[in-house]
């Protein structure tokens, strides 16, 4: 098969100046503009995490007051998870799903068009709800970490109700996106396809998509509450007017736990691309992949008290969270088994996503080991709340997630600008980004082990040795990330023509579609439906 | 032939380890040594997880590590395009679930044996406390013997390098006695948690959560609120001072002494000197207010108000009494008025008006509180 066949169908050209952008309905000019708004949140939620971590460099107050301290603390997490990781893997799905499976573009176009442009609006209401503080009159800064638990969120002043906003806008989006998605890897898949032949990437944005549309609304629901709560005089969450402030807790984490699965699952399937692409041979067990990623999914949303443990529930409901969570282990386990005996008998070659994947492969089972340290609930009555707490999901997020984007960037980088990415910088990238990384959360097991709690502007002068290594390596993860935005700037400037195949071993084991069309691909792919062999 | 950069990948956590491990041997690498019964099972349960975490750990990097220089194009090693549909890759996702079911059960079992002592409240208690979170201090209500003790942070000096990890007056506690502690909050969620002796259950508003311990040695064991609650967070410490039921017994009777004291004290009708009360408001402001307005009264710029030439204290005297009564709602400022008799918070208005050059030149006296208290 050979893109030149395709070529003569595609004659029209993209719309000129910012039409091109405001209107669009393309999935690929929505793919680039999703992954632009994550890069610029990257460099956004990044640059927090740089102040959180200078002002941890040394005991006492330097940089910023407690206040400001938790409201950077708050905003970290939220850009880095809805403003970063969700947006990239929204991006990849919008440029890769269409072409994998053979679709014209995806099924609702005009609804890609309001999810994406409802992620600037969020984000600006984001640093509104940052910014507000400043102005006197204004109440408490957000100071409550990104759960948002009440009472300590009804203490809060305005910026609470533009984050509640904010969430509500985020919310939206993704439900919006995820049902795009869902209905275009149903309904929009070319004859001879079908789902027991998508590429894993599919699967894992299959299984994304029905996560966030169950989980959105819960959310939504509870922030929606808290915003009565604080405004309308309902007690959802007040103790002395007849309510609970730990429901709170429960629909956060109802929420908030599947979302890790939102966070970690795209990575997961560009795993299952990258890493048969470098070994050269099929992926190893697709079936039990898929499958365990459905039992994932499931088990996902049924263990969410694990983050409460310490609340003070029951006997038998702290058992039953807690074996649903130490079973969680198995289907992570499989992923990491099959990635693992892909390379096997493999005839491996080490370009920047592979070496990104075996870190991953490497650094999430680490994750995955603590994370079963983490489910034991007597010991997790010692680590809660704690830098362990802090360094397990660091491990878990940045290998388990925004590596695994990383992976796909450099992977699909010749696909989506048609040129080659330096792979001298790349692997360059590769080793100052990991190794940064291990410096900087690695330490904070031991600080956790050792009493300090997270979520403090302050520390006993016992801690000092583990934060400051913790600063110097975030200062040196951070900056890397520059070289990062360099690599692809050069990359989309210039470089060695890529050719449709970019890899050797692109199409080895899978049935997506996306390399037999051209590097870049046209404006509009697939206008008929292609075959597949 | 490349050079073997990726074992380097497979190793950085050990060397990491090993790097962190030898330069820092003096400091603490594991949960401190445990002081109770149940942390000591939990220590034991985290070691088991340690371990365990550690053993498939090295598994994987092993085999990781093999993969990566054995099946490489650079050694012409030819890839195996059947390898997934033999035999063990048609079964071996078998393979996966029972092994590590395997594992998780003989963590599970462990756990669960040291979940049901952690809930068992079957036992008669020794003592019961009840612990108070509320913004930003811990206070304990001894039950059986109403005496209350409120426990705030020392001043950095006087805390010395036990800075924010220390308080004025620590929660005593009788050593070898099962002690029963109950956790509730007056205002956010709070959680209180000493590593040596008592693990975490949060304070929440509105719940009353148990926890239990029985504490082994005597001596100082310190924490730190666990659960975000706002502006001072990591300024409320805990301290535990674990005595002998002899030294405990002592303890009691003079806290009692004292409480009596201070009653008769603060309810008599007698009209106090601005002298006396200046030096007893001294007493009272750095105990209950420096953390927060520092000794010097120059507070810490936007966060913490400075009283030092304020309007408030310099100016009209019911509102000032107000605020030290009422607090101020919205604001990092608590109400006093539950915790300061009414001659505490005379001497401590009066000391605030007169101290740090401050010239309002008056005196409160224990009658104006108490009329400004209905």
């Amino acid at each position: 098969m050979t893109a030149v066949t395709h070529d003569e169908h595609h004659h029209d050209e993209p719309p000129k100046g910012f039409k091109r952008w405001l209107y669009s309905t393309n999935h690929k000019d929505i793919g680039t503009m999703y992954l632009i708004f994550a890069l610029v949140m990257l460099f956004l939620g990044g640059g927090m995490a740089m102040l959180i971590r200078a002002e941890l460099y040394m005991p006492g107050l330097q940089i910023v007051d407690p206040d400001l301290y938790n409201n950077l603390v708050t905003d970290h997490a939220l850009i880095m998870v809805f403003g970063l990781v969700m947006p990239a893997a929204a991006g990849m799905a919008n440029w890769m799903i269409p072409m994998m499976i053979g679709a014209p573009d995806m099924a609702l176009p005009r609804m890609n068009n309001m999810s994406f442009w409802l992620l600037p609006a969020a984000a600006i209401l984001l640093v509104l709800s940052l910014v507000v503080q400043f102005i006197p009159g204004t109440g408490v800064p957000v100071n409550t970490g990104w759960t948002l638990y009440p009472p300590l969120s009804v203490q809060v002043g305005l910026g609470m109700d533009l984050l509640i906003f904010t969430v509500h806008l985020l919310g939206i989006s993704s439900i919006m996106a995820s049902i795009n998605i869902v209905t275009t890897i149903l309904n929009m898949r070319a004859p001879g396809m079908p789902m027991m032949k998508m590429p894993l990437f599919v699967w894992s944005w299959f299984f994304t998509g029905l996560l966030l549309i169950i989980i959105m609304p819960v959310l939504a629901g509870g922030v929606t509450m808290l915003l009565f709560d604080r405004h309308f005089g309902t007690s959802f969450f007040d103790a002395a007017g007849g309510g609970d402030p730990v429901l709170f807790q429960h629909l956060f984490w109802f929420f908030g736990h599947p979302e890790v699965y939102v966070l970690l699952l795209p990575s997961i399937g560009v795993l299952g691309l990258v890493i048969p692409t470098f070994s050269r041979k099929p992926l190893f067990g697709y079936k039990p992949l898929v499958y365990f990623m459905g039992f994932l999914f499931t088990l996902g949303l049924i263990v969410w008290a694990h983050h409460q443990y310490t609340i003070g529930m029951s006997l038998g409901v702290t058992m039953y969270f807690m074996i649903g969570t130490i079973l969680i282990s198995i289907p992570v386990g499989l992923m990491i088994f099959n990635f693992i005996f892909t390379m096997w008998r493999g005839s491996m070659t080490f370009e920047t996503p592979m070496l990104f994947a075996i870190a991953i492969i490497l650094m999430f089972s680490f994750a995955g080991v603590t994370g079963v340290m983490l489910a034991v609930v007597p010991a997790d009555l010692q680590y809660h709340d704690t830098m362990f707490v802090v360094a397990h999901f660091h491990y878990a997020l940045i290998p388990g997630a925004v590596f695994g984007l990383y992976a796909g960037v450099f992977y699909w980088l010749p696909k989506w600008t048609g040129h080659m990415y330096d792979e001298k910088l790349g692997k360059i990238f590769f080793w100052w980004t990991t190794l940064s990384f291990n410096v900087t959360f690695f330490p904070q097991h031991f600080s956790g082990l050792a009493g300090m709690p997270r979520r403090i502007v302050d520390y006993n002068s016992m801690y000092i040795e583990f934060n400051q290594i913790s600063t110097i390596g975030a200062i040196a993860f951070g900056l890397s990330h520059l070289l990062f935005l360099y690599i692809i700037i050069k990359t989309v400037k210039g470089g060695e023509k890529a050719p449709d195949k970019p890899w050797e071993g692109s199409q080895i084991g899978t049935t997506g579609l996306e390399w037999t069309l051209p590097s870049p691909p046209p404006f509009h792919s697939f206008t008929t439906p292609p075959e597949i062999k | 032939m490349p050079k073997p950069k990726a074992i380097l990948s497979a190793l950085t956590s050990i060397v990491l380890l090993m790097f962190t491990g030898s330069a820092f041997a003096a400091y603490e690498l594991n949960l401190p040594t445990p002081a109770a019964p149940l942390t000591q099972q939990m220590f034991d349960l985290h070691m088991l997880t340690t371990k365990i975490a550690t053993i498939i750990m090295i598994v994987i990097i092993v085999i990781v590590v093999y993969a990566i220089f054995k099946f490489r194009k650079s050694k012409d090693y030819q890839a195996d395009q059947n390898f997934h549909t033999g035999a063990f890759g048609t079964w071996s996702w078998i393979l996966v679930p029972v092994i590590v079911l395997g594992i998780d059960l003989t963590i599970a079992g462990s756990a669960s044996d040291a979940l049901k002592q952690v809930e068992d409240y079957s036992q008669k208690n020794d003592v019961t406390i009840k612990v108070i979170g509320s913004q930003w201090k811990w206070t304990y209500e001894y039950m059986d013997d109403d005496i209350r003790v409120v426990s705030n942070i020392l001043p950095e000096e006087k805390a010395g390098d036990n800075y924010l990890r220390a308080v004025d007056n620590p929660l005593v506690l009788p050593v070898n006695k099962r002690i029963r502690l109950l956790h509730t909050a007056s205002d956010v969620i709070h959680a209180w948690w000493v590593p040596e002796i008592a693990y975490k259950k949060d304070a929440i508003p509105g719940y009353i959560n148990e926890t239990w311990t029985n504490i082994q040695k005597e001596g100082t064991y310190r924490g730190q609120c666990a659960e975000l609650c706002g502006t001072g967070h990591a300024y409320m410490p805990i301290v535990v001072e674990a005595v002998s039921q002899e030294k405990y017994d002592a303890w009691k009777a003079r806290q009692k002494a004292a409480k009596a004291a201070a009653l008769a004290e603060a309810s008599s009708d007698k009209v106090w000197s601005k002298d006396e009360l200046m030096s007893k408001g001294k007493t009272v402001y750095e105990t209950s207010c420096a953390a927060c307005h520092q000794v010097n009264g120059e507070g810490i710029p936007g966060v913490f108000a400075a009283l030092k030439g304020s309007k408030i204290a310099t100016g009209d005297k019911a509102k000032h009494i107000d605020v030290v009564l009422n607090g101020v709602s919205g604001t990092a400022m608590a109400p006093w008025g539950a915790q300061l008799n009414d001659l505490e918070i005379a001497a401590v208005v009066t000391y605030e008006r007169n101290a740090w050059g401050n010239n309002a030149n008056d005196t409160v006296q224990p009658a104006d509180i108490k009329s400004a208290r209905k």
